[in-house]
């Protein structure tokens, strides 16, 4: 089943960053892994965007005031979003992308009503509690995600006992 | 996100990175990799479009149980539904972002830095 179809990675891609991203090394040398090994129908699925959502009245959104001003700075803060927080809570700052779509159905970019749905499916074991969402931009390297923001939501995952993250580039 | 999945993953959490760029999840050797041809900001598929999207999660809940080692990756067979050149306006920000309009400026002042001065 694997590598049947290649999809061109650059179809929605402006041309102007083509380029770029073509010319880009590669960036890591060792491969990562860590095993799956919990039937799914008994693991605790978690969800991650980089769609920039935050929950309005709860928490602040992300800092593109300050990326205005530093064009080359990204927030690189998380903001954890329950599993059953309302779709007319759900704001989105990303400076990168149109938010419209999500602020009207949250489910494009973080499928928490999805999931829920294969979970009462007997599909999926649970879903997690709450769920994860960044602001996608970040500077060269992105330095506090591979520091900070990482590492706290592998923290969190353990905490809430999640087997697996399915991770949604925006 | 690459960076945020081997910094997860490093910690013993099992990844699957959903994207539109399976190439950059290639270039970050990212553990399993569900590349989609669909429209930034829309991972799992269209608005108000619930098959498509669950289709889309339960690929990427087949892959973390399929996945045979590091660096697999697997592309949806699935076309955007309508127009794809009107979803590649629609996912663009009305006003570009600050680093596209830095961008451009710096290639604004570097032009005029090699222009002959008359």
């Amino acid at each position: 089943m694997f590598g049947a179809v290649t999809l061109d990675s650059y179809a929605f891609l402006p041309r102007a960053f083509r380029t770029m991203f073509e010319a880009a090394p590669q960036f890591e040398h060792e491969p990562i892994w860590a095993d799956f090994t919990k039937p799914l129908n008994q693991a605790r699925i978690g969800l991650l965007s980089s769609a920039g959502i935050f929950i309005q009245g709860e928490q602040d959104g992300f800092d593109v005031e300050r990326e205005r001003q530093e064009p080359t700075w990204g927030d690189p803060t998380l903001r954890p979003i329950r599993s059953n927080v309302c779709q007319a809570d759900i704001g989105a700052t990303h400076l990168h992308i149109r938010t419209d779509d999500l602020l009207r159905d949250i489910d494009v970019a973080l499928p928490i009503n999805r999931l829920g749905e294969l979970v009462a499916d007997g599909r999926v074991g649970s879903g997690a509690p709450e769920h994860f969402s960044v602001m996608g931009f970040q500077q060269d390297g992105a330095e506090v995600w591979r520091t900070t923001t990482g590492p706290e939501i592998a923290a969190r995952c353990h905490v809430a006992e999640i087997d697996a993250l399915i991770l949604a580039p925006a | 996100m690459p960076v945020l999945a081997r910094s997860i993953e490093a910690a013993g959490i099992p990844t699957v990175t959903v994207t539109m760029m399976p190439i950059l999840s290639d270039k970050y050797r990212s553990s399993r990799t569900l590349g989609v041809q669909f429209p930034f900001g829309h991972s799992f598929g269209a608005v108000d479009d619930p098959e498509m999207q669950r289709r889309t999660l339960d690929a990427a809940l087949q892959l973390l149980v399929d996945a045979p080692g590091p660096e697999t990756r697997v592309d949806v067979d699935e076309q955007w539904p309508g127009d794809a050149r009107e979803a590649y306006k629609n996912w663009q920000p009305d006003e570009p972002s600050p680093i596209v309009l830095h961008s451009m400026e710096m290639i604004r002042q570097a032009r005029a830095a090699a222009k002959p001065q008359s």
